[in-house]
């Protein structure tokens, strides 16, 4: 079985939410807060809702979506704001763009809804991440496999959906090791392209160890 | 006066590995391994009471968790008379909104016995983490080295009285962030805020799984009919709580399927208003035979316990409301719940996914009828809830929370 020169390192990272003094009462408000939240902020709101999340496998995708739909309303920009998928983000600053211009075409459509107020205001949040290293350490595929399936929700979600922006990368901590540490392309593309949106992150992982173990199957034959 | 107390954690100390049938073994590994560069750090709690109330409880539970992580973690209970209480409790009810009448020997009193109480707790501690408003002054004692002082508020803060609020801001002020139970609690503060869920116990009498034979009894005993839908509401007899408008919602719910209801709230016999309550209540419900109206004793955690998990749907119809715990409670069960959109409560239930909200006596009807009549959705809602409950509102992610948040503040 091959081994990596350098082993992977799993951590754990779970994080704070700090409360942001911005709060949107209406669509405007929204717009506005969204233009100027940090972007640790528009992380939270979006990728880590979906870790928080994750074993919502219909119809959830962020906090944004959720309150358009919950306190406006307003079902078609819901469904838009919820169709962004963060795996096709490198930046931050993409995705607030995206984010953005998705609500002012709504704004510019139909003004006088932007200014209706919700029904409960939407806080901004960000999220202070600290990261503690666990006692796991892989340097081949199967200690991987075992070290993964060891994993708690905070860490597996770390290493798979948060790397992507830290890696500014479309990939992800896992599949990145898995084509660079131990030269299996295939396996990391596959890794990577599980949904993370029909999927939660326990049922992701079941998936992703199908695929370590039709590997390690092939390795021993 | 006297000095702060120690008190005595009076729960059997629950160790934390039996949590694990709960959380899973690796959110127990990942705490362990959050705790490890804080081994033999000293912390310090205080509040101002060693038993009753959600704060004692909580603290009840978490010290001893912190400990059994080698964290040093020390509980301190301020001590005060009875002026020192009355005025607290003063700014209590200001604090969220309410008239104050005080004067300035209020304020005096305060600074006397937060003076009083310094010096004689565990004061060397890194972190101290001080409770709601009762003892804020003692970050006058605050020494000089890498120590940290962080505010725990309990209570929702969006609509303060302003002379109370600009009072307690400046003590605030000097903390090194402050901790809420939501942003819509939050003030905008020049220091770091913080969000903390309250919290469940899962393995406490009021949350831990029932043998079914218990539930039985316990409906047998208050004459509840077993095999017809149960829907509930658990909260005091309070008017912000809305006893009547349940009822209301129960009988456009009853023209179209025959189900029962259970308001069951902790008994009203030292409260005038509370006793009001009852009585309207006991008027809108009329001699309807499906109406159960139960005034439970203060503590029967097992009988509401057995009341949720009897029940097919749990409304929570609050007009106003802090957190709303009693719907984590219901959650945790997998019970679908119906809840009004205030407070706390649209944390807890996101809407359509983890059970439904409401805004209105009709909108809550409809959504109760819903959910009788499409019992797949409700379990689905029921699952999804106990979910949601799992990753954000259990003890065990209270105690991550601390543990992140102490790491942070060492930098």
């Amino acid at each position: 079985m091959k081994e990596a020169e350098q082993p992977f390192q799993f951590v754990t990272a779970p994080f704070l939410s700090r409360i942001c003094n911005q709060v949107a009462y209406n669509l405007l408000d929204f717009r506005d807060c969204l233009d100027h939240a940090s972007d640790a902020s528009i992380f939270h709101h979006t990728f880590q809702s979906l870790g928080r999340n994750h074993f919502l496998t219909e119809g959830f995708s962020n906090d944004f979506a959720q309150w358009v739909l919950a306190s406006l309303n307003r079902a078609r920009l819901a469904e838009r704001l919820g169709g962004i998928d963060i795996r096709d983000y490198v930046s931050i600053a993409e995705l607030r763009a995206d984010l953005l211009r998705m609500v002012d075409e709504f704004c510019e459509r139909r003004p006088n809804d932007a200014q209706l107020s919700a029904f409960e205001p939407f806080h901004f949040c960000e999220a202070v991440e600290v990261t503690a290293p666990l006692d796991l350490a892989a340097r081949n595929l199967l200690e991987f496999r075992n070290c993964t399936m060891r994993l708690s929700h905070a860490s597996f979600y770390h290493h798979w959906i948060a790397s992507r922006l830290r890696l500014q990368l479309k990939t992800n901590d896992f599949s990145n090791w898995l084509k660079d540490g131990l030269g299996l392309a295939e396996l990391a593309r596959r890794a990577d392209r599980i949904d993370i949106y029909t999927n939660t992150l326990d049922s992701a992982r079941l998936e992703m160890m199908g695929f370590i173990d039709e590997e390690l199957s092939h390795d021993r034959n | 006066m006297t000095a702060t107390e120690t008190p005595i954690l009076d729960f059997p100390s629950i160790p934390l590995d039996n949590y694990a049938a709960v959380v899973g073994q690796s959110e127990i590994d990942e705490l362990r391994a959050l705790a490890r560069p804080l081994r033999a750090a000293t912390v310090r709690m205080v509040n101002s009471t060693a038993v009753g109330g959600g704060v004692a409880e909580l603290l009840n539970r978490l010290v001893p968790m912190m400990r059994e992580l080698d964290i040093d973690a020390n509980w301190d209970v301020m001590t005060g008379n009875s002026a020192f209480f009355e005025v607290t409790k003063a700014f209590h009810n200001a604090l969220h909104g309410a008239a104050y009448a005080g004067t300035g020997s209020d304020f005096g009193t305060f600074e006397a016995t937060n003076r009083s109480n310094v010096g004689t707790g565990h004061e060397d501690a890194e972190f101290t983490v001080i409770h709601d408003p009762q003892p804020l002054g003692l970050i006058d004692a605050r020494r000089p080295g890498p120590n940290r002082w962080v505010w725990r508020c309990h209570i929702d803060l969006s609509r303060p009285n302003p002379a109370v609020w600009a009072y307690l801001e400046r003590l605030v002020l000097r903390y090194d962030g402050a901790i809420f139970s939501s942003p819509a609690f939050a003030r905008q503060l020049a220091i770091p805020q913080y969000l903390f869920y309250p919290s469940i116990d899962p393995l406490s009498e009021k949350n831990r799984d029932l043998p079914a034979e218990i539930v039985t009894g316990v409906l047998t005993r208050y004459g509840i009919d077993a095999g017809r839908p149960i829907v509930t509401q658990i909260s005091r007899f309070d008017r912000l709580k809305d006893p009547v408008g349940v009822v209301r919602a129960y009988r456009l719910v009853k023209r179209f399927c025959d189900c029962q209801l259970v308001l069951a709230g902790g008994s009203a016999s030292d409260d005038p208003e509370g006793s009001e309550v009852l009585e309207e209540t006991r008027e809108a419900a009329g001699s309807d035979p499906d109406i159960h109206i139960l005034e439970l004793p203060p503590s029967v955690p097992l009988e509401i316990n057995a009341l949720q998990r009897a029940s097919s749907v749990v409304v929570q119809k609050s007009l106003r409301e802090g957190f709303g715990l009693t719907v984590a409670e219901a959650l945790w069960k997998k019970k679908p719940v119906v809840a009004s959109a205030v407070g706390g409560i649209p944390t807890q239930v996101i809407h359509k996914h983890t059970g439904l909200l409401a805004h209105s006596v009709e909108g809550t009807a409809y959504q109760v009828r819903y959910l009788l009549m499409h019992p797949h959705i409700a379990a689905r809602l029921g699952e999804q809830g106990h979910e949601h409950v799992r990753e954000e509102l259990l003890i065990t992610g209270n105690l991550k929370r601390y543990l992140t948040l102490f790491l942070h503040l060492r930098g």
